[in-house]
């Protein structure tokens, strides 16, 4: 089978050059590598002929830590896998322990954690603008951004005390029930926000020198960016229709009415376009959530935490009572935690985020691996930036939206 | 006598520019600050008003470093290289009627002279400090610098046409019979070259290639610190003022204004700098930044061929009605 990625590619050799190359290690501390990627590049002149992204810099071995960890506790760590959208990554992550679990959240823990996580859709693609428009040049965006993120950030606090790493949603549904004030504001943002996105969009969609640094720029074909792995707007920006919210739904998903913005380019400004297009759909699915959100329960009976208190046939085991009431481990006559394995995906902000368990049927996870929109990503830059400019590479990096906390995990 | 009183002269000059220096990153952070919805310095003074002291002191007394691995004689020439020639390109400038320190007949052409000489600094200076940045900034910078400072010339041989001189006090001069006693209207298309080059001349947004922040990290004067750093800032902004000052001389009529100021006749032709410094960071707070080919596109495919078309009309203006 013929790999559609371009595996060698002629790079023209500029005129008046005498191809003589020489190497460029851009990163860990650069500005514009958001945190610390390091791309190694050979170079022509200003054009790139080789570039090779290294990663790593962040390794914090999440991975190995969730094994010595029960599952409710690593809950914590996804907050610190992109923590720009640190809600989104909660979800994932409670929806795929549920998957493993046999468990489903009541219907408005599922609507608010619907709600939450496109909120941290709003947050991250916000970021996203805000630094990709920074490196292309345009400074007044970046604090524009800020400006509307800091509204949801407010929020967030108010939701559940924090601003980063929120750890607000639990296996089996979420931690506290929202307030008629967060509501309200909620309502009062989303009838604030479109008119933003258009100040936005004034600002650098119809900017000449925006247009011309990225239409036709960085341009992934769709079957490439398939081959590659690329997920989210990477992926839509090239014209392929898959959003595992629409195509696998979780949570209020399948509730809600939305569309999946596409591009056809596959360039860095049908990518742009088409996040520019999700914070419009994530507006209306926030909508709509409100609209329907029901009553009751926040949380499921059957949530591994809560087995404890409500259910009697429970018992707590002196060794293990020490971890609090978070991990009361079950009498070993009732598993809660099946054997088996499961990989669930959710779409976070960067794009597809799984989580797969293999489960020994203990409280902790034998292996649990974390399948990040970000690492893949960032592996397809070696294959985009070649043969363009400098220029276009930072440009390239801000598009492509990589999260090195999520990348190195 | 005369020398000393020249001296003099130089100081105030000296003096007055440096402070207007001083406030002009003042005002550029304030400016931006609010455009940005954030309020700018506001520590160090009343409204952050002593910052820019603050700075310079500051950038004083830091560490002076020199890589190991530089051109050192070359490296501690560069920023003042920059700095001098930016300031001698004072000395030309018709400040009010009268109130110019070298009346000389080739005053654009110094000018000129003076802004190419401060980019050898630039040059030199990513070319010394021998790392890849650097040396990639200095590229750039040259590479630019060589195509727009075509297109600038080329803008105003109209304005030098129509005033029939190169002196620059006679150029002002002859601005006083035409419409709001400027050449801007006439000299419309020459204007908008003039303005596109002086962004590209100035390293101003959106041509702030060489020291491209997100590419190149701070391009030619990454590797500087401490008070050369602060020289080849000072210089940019004396350049942007030199700048300002030609395109008022040039085309917005110089120290001719709406009614005389008899107090203080440079009155206008400090305004209408500020307006240009103004513009400059108009500009900056809105654009993004131009790619390295396409900023040599516009400027010889669009740039280059406008200012002659200007050239050509004027040149014909002037034999058929002049």
């Amino acid at each position: 089978m013929s790999t559609p990625i371009r595996q060698t590619l002629e790079v023209p050799v500029a005129e008046g050059s005498d191809g003589e190359r020489y190497s460029l290690r851009m990163g860990p501390q650069h500005p514009a590598t958001h945190g610390v990627l390091r791309v190694d590049l050979e170079l022509d002149g200003e054009t790139i002929v080789e570039c090779t992204p290294q990663v790593g810099y962040l390794h914090r071995g999440f991975e190995k830590l969730a094994e010595s960890r029960t599952h409710t506790q690593n809950l914590i760590l996804t907050d610190r896998l992109d923590y720009i959208a640190a809600m989104a990554n909660n979800v994932g992550y409670c929806v795929a322990v549920e998957r493993l679990l046999g468990i489903e959240a009541p219907l408005r823990a599922r609507y608010i954690r619907t709600i939450v996580a496109e909120m941290s859709r709003l947050c991250s693609h916000l970021l996203w603008l805000a630094t990709h428009a920074l490196d292309i040049g345009a400074m007044t965006v970046f604090l524009y951004c800020f400006r509307e993120r800091e509204i949801l950030l407010d929020l967030f606090e108010e939701l559940c005390g924090a601003r980063l790493t929120f750890s607000y949603t639990r296996i089996g549904g979420v931690r506290q029930d929202v307030t008629r004030h967060f509501v309200d504001e909620l309502q009062r943002f989303l009838d604030l926000f479109p008119s933003k996105i258009e100040e936005y969009e004034t600002l650098i969609d119809t900017n000449r020198i925006w247009l011309k640094r990225t239409v036709g720029v960085g341009r992934i074909s769709g079957e490439e960016a398939l081959a590659l792995g690329l997920t989210g707007a990477c992926l839509r920006g090239s014209g392929v229709d898959y959003d595992v919210r629409k195509h696998e739904p979780y949570d209020a998903y399948g509730l809600v009415d939305f569309e999946v913005p596409l591009g056809t380019e596959g360039d860095i400004y049908a990518r742009y376009r088409c996040r520019m297009e999700e914070l419009h759909q994530s507006v209306r699915i926030i909508q709509q959530c409100l609209d329907q959100l029901p009553p009751g329960p926040i949380v499921s009976e059957d949530a591994p935490d809560l087995v404890m208190p409500l259910k009697p046939v429970a018992k707590v085991k002196p060794e293990t009572s020490r971890f609090g009431t978070a991990t009361i481990t079950l009498d070993r006559s009732k598993t809660l935690y099946p054997d088996g394995d499961v990989y669930v995906a959710t779409e976070v902000p960067k794009g597809e985020l799984g989580f797969y368990f293999v489960s020994d049927g203990t409280s902790r996870p034998y292996r649990m691996h974390i399948r990040s929109p970000s690492f893949i990503h960032i592996a397809a830059l070696g294959v985009i930036a070649r043969g363009e400019l400098i220029a276009d590479l930072i440009a390239n990096i801000g598009s492509l939206d990589v999260v090195l906390g999520e990348s190195d995990r | 006598m005369n020398i000393l009183l020249l001296l003099v002269w130089i100081v105030v000059l000296f003096c007055v520019v440096m402070l207007h220096v001083a406030y002009a990153t003042y005002f550029e952070r304030k400016i931006i600050g609010h455009m940005q919805v954030r309020l700018g310095p506001m520590r160090v003074g009343w409204h952050g008003l002593l910052q820019p002291i603050a700075d310079g002191v500051k950038s004083f007394f830091k560490e002076d470093i020199v890589p190991d691995n530089a051109d050192r004689p070359t490296f501690l020439a560069a920023p003042i290289i920059c700095l001098v020639a930016m300031m001698a390109s004072l000395a030309v400038l018709p400040f009010a009627s009268g109130w110019v320190l070298a009346d000389i007949d080739i005053g654009l052409l110094f000018v000129f002279a003076m802004s190419s000489l401060a980019s050898y600094g630039v040059v030199l200076a990513g070319w010394a400090s021998n790392s890849k940045y650097s040396f990639l900034g200095g590229l750039r910078s040259m590479a630019q610098v060589i195509s727009y400072e075509i297109s600038m010339g080329l803008s105003l041989v109209g304005v030098m046409l129509m005033a029939g001189s190169l002196n620059l006090t006679r150029i002002v001069e002859a601005q006083g019979d035409s419409f709001l006693s400027m050449y801007l209207f006439p000299q419309a298309i020459g204007f908008f070259v003039f303005f596109i080059s002086m962004l590209a001349e100035t390293n101003r947004v959106p041509f702030d290639l060489p020291e491209a922040e997100t590419e190149l990290v701070s391009g030619y004067s990454t590797e500087y610190s401490g008070m050369r750093y602060a020289i080849f800032f000072m210089a940019e902004y004396i350049g942007m003022m030199v700048m300002a000052a030609i395109g008022t001389v040039c085309f917005l009529g110089g120290w001719h204004g709406p009614f005389a100021v008899p107090w203080f006749p440079a009155l206008w032709f400090v305004g209408k700098i500020y307006l240009f410094m103004f513009l400059f960071i108009w500009i900056r707070a809105t654009l993004p930044r131009y790619r390295y080919d396409q900023l040599m596109d516009l400027g010889w495919k669009l740039l280059i061929p406008l200012a002659l078309v200007n050239i050509v009309l004027t040149a014909c203006f002037k034999a058929l009605f002049g």
